[in-house]
């Protein structure tokens, strides 16, 4: 089988059901697809068992931050590669803010534990059965996660700065 | 047991060593040894608690994220091209690569396509990055294992490295050469000129580092089966680039998905088998040679043409228009201030850097800046295993390891 973007979005789907998998699209020519927490475990190691596909390396995986997104404000996105077929696929779980946990990766892949310790870091999302979730990059006393949008850095563009702070 | 009588009162020492999963004393005490975070050998800030049993290491907690610096949130405040000094500030060592790696994915975004010119001249600049980090790594590698004279061999030869960036940009740590959209300027003669001196004179200077160190019995008796990974466990690590393909995966971003040109040139992947510090070593020094080889296709058959895109919107002009040209003046503000929005689009690129794939991921909402963009950095996945590659192994060997690992302090925390 030829590893088309539609065919393993059919595979994947005939194995999941819609019910789980939506919101497919490839706006770099890597397919992207949204998953629920439920099957997010069983579908990346669906993607490493079979035969077929051989998605067996995780590029990269990171916290973003919708605060406008009623409902789904946090997502996690894991990247995936064939290195046998040379394909790319993208996965994304979304998750309200006031519940941001995520089952751990760890028993799959190895990498994915600093990668899970770095998005709780920045994001507080919570990995259920990691087996060391303390934050990475920052320092323990740290009360908050960072990365979150209400955190916002100073804009350099901003015209409520009064000007006497600035030395103007 | 000893360690229950003392369950009820436990000291700080024996505190830290259950929080973090270490084995409490048992029959024979163990030593905690901190290595790092400011040890010579450790090449960057990050600690690693050894728990030692005489010699041997029984378990490590490796520390990382005192040198960390918030690129990925201060990214989010940054019109497109002032990101660029946060990523040259990553892998130090071969910071072209970084920069034209992030101004590839921001061209990816935006549907920009360069010129030939500018391709070669950015695999130029990208492959003697790649060498001058190799070139560390390995001299860096010998001074750990003791011997000094191949780091002072070779080290000439970096700053003939850095006199190229100077004449191409006039930096020669943190360059900024690149553009979004081609490079700042074209290589000038001079530049051309060192270029091609560089290439007729490094192939002798290496092969000398090489058969210092190659053969040297004692060089290979600290190297090989120290810190060794296997294929499978590199992979499960998310492993890339030079400690990859040491372990038998001939995985290279360049092959399989060519970026900027590199589908034009001939040139082998080396491939080691056992995935020890000697086949590291081995891998990195056949490395350059491809390199060199790479330099030499792509400036003998450098294109005519332009350097850059023709994407005045996004390109940054070079500063001799923007004195004599108007139009050079308008754009040079507007981009420079961040007017310029980049279309809605997620975009994932990653290049071959000097330790591995660097990726870049992109998120824009249609700002001036991104809405998200992380990076992939390929030293925060080596740093995980590194544990798990001392383990039985002796101190002096963990040193060694972790100079063939080619961590980079500024990568790892970013």
């Amino acid at each position: 089988m030829e590893l088309t973007n539609e065919n393993v979005l059919g595979k994947i789907i005939s194995k999941f059901g819609e019910e789980n998998i939506w919101d497919a699209f490839s706006p770099d020519g890597i397919m992207t697809i949204t998953t629920n927490r439920a099957s997010i475990i069983d579908l990346i190691q669906y993607l490493y068992d079979d035969e077929e596909l051989q998605i067996r390396f995780l590029t990269t995986m990171c916290g973003i931050h919708y605060p406008d997104h009623k409902g789904k404000e946090l997502c996690v996105m894991y990247q995936l590669h064939s290195l046998r077929h040379n394909y790319r696929i993208r996965i994304k779980v979304f998750m309200p803010a006031d519940d941001a946990v995520m089952p751990t990766l760890t028993n799959l892949y190895a990498t994915s534990n600093w990668m899970e310790r770095e998005t709780f870091d920045f994001y507080g999302v919570k990995f259920v059965g990691h087996p060391n979730l303390t934050r990475i990059l920052n320092i323990e006393e740290m009360e908050y996660h960072p990365m979150l949008k209400q955190y916002p850095l100073e804009d350099q563009t901003r015209e409520d700065k009064i000007d006497t702070y600035f030395g103007r | 047991m000893a360690t229950e009588s003392k369950t009820a009162e436990l000291t700080e020492l024996e505190q830290f060593r259950k929080d973090n999963g270490l084995a409490l004393q048992e029959e024979r005490p163990l030593t905690t040894l901190n290595l790092g975070p400011t040890h010579p050998a450790t090449h960057g800030i990050f600690q690693n608690i050894l728990q030692m049993d005489g010699e041997k290491i029984v378990d490590a907690v490796p520390t990382i994220g005192y040198i960390h610096r918030a690129f990925e949130k201060i990214a989010e405040r940054r019109p497109f091209y002032q990101i660029t000094p946060l990523t040259d500030r990553m892998n130090y060592c071969s910071s072209p690569i970084n920069n034209m790696g992030y101004h590839m994915t921001v061209e990816k975004l935006l549907g920009i396509t360069v010129p030939k010119r500018a391709q070669y001249i950015r695999v130029i600049m990208m492959e003697l990055a790649r060498i001058s980090d190799h070139l560390i790594c390995n001299s860096i590698l010998g001074v750990d294992s003791g011997a000094f004279t191949g780091f002072l061999y070779v080290m000439q030869e970096r700053e003939h490295i850095y006199d190229i960036y100077e004449e191409v940009c006039g930096a020669r740590l943190t360059t900024n050469m690149g553009r979004i959209g081609g490079m700042e300027r074209d290589l000038s003669p001079k530049a051309l000129h060192l270029i091609g001196e560089f290439l007729n004179r490094f192939p002798k200077v290496w092969a000398e580092f090489e058969k210092m160190m190659t053969r040297n019995r004692i060089f290979m008796d600290r190297t090989t089966g120290v810190g060794a990974i296997s294929a499978e466990r590199a992979l499960n690590y998310g492993f890339t680039g030079p400690n990859l393909r040491a372990a038998g995966v001939d995985y290279d971003v360049r092959v399989m998905n060519p970026y900027s040109s590199y589908e034009d040139f001939e040139f082998e992947i080396p491939v080691g088998s056992n995935g020890d510090t000697y086949d590291r070593f081995l891998v990195r020094n056949e490395e350059v040679w491809q390199s060199l080889k790479i330099i030499e296709q792509a400036y003998k058959n450098l294109p005519e043409g332009s350097y850059h895109a023709d994407a005045p919107h996004y390109y940054l002009p070079p500063k001799q228009e923007v004195y004599t040209n108007m139009e050079a003046l308008i754009y040079h503000f507007k981009i420079v201030m961040g007017e310029t929005d980049a279309p809605v689009g997620e975009v994932y690129h990653s290049v071959e850097g000097g330790n591995g794939e660097l990726g870049f991921y992109l998120i824009s909402d249609g700002g001036r800046t991104p809405y998200r963009l992380h990076f992939r950095r390929p030293c925060f996945i080596y740093y995980q295993a590194y544990t798990e590659m001392i383990k039985g192994g002796q101190l002096a060997d963990a040193i060694l390891t972790l100079s063939s690992l080619n961590v980079i302090a500024g990568e790892l925390d970013a």
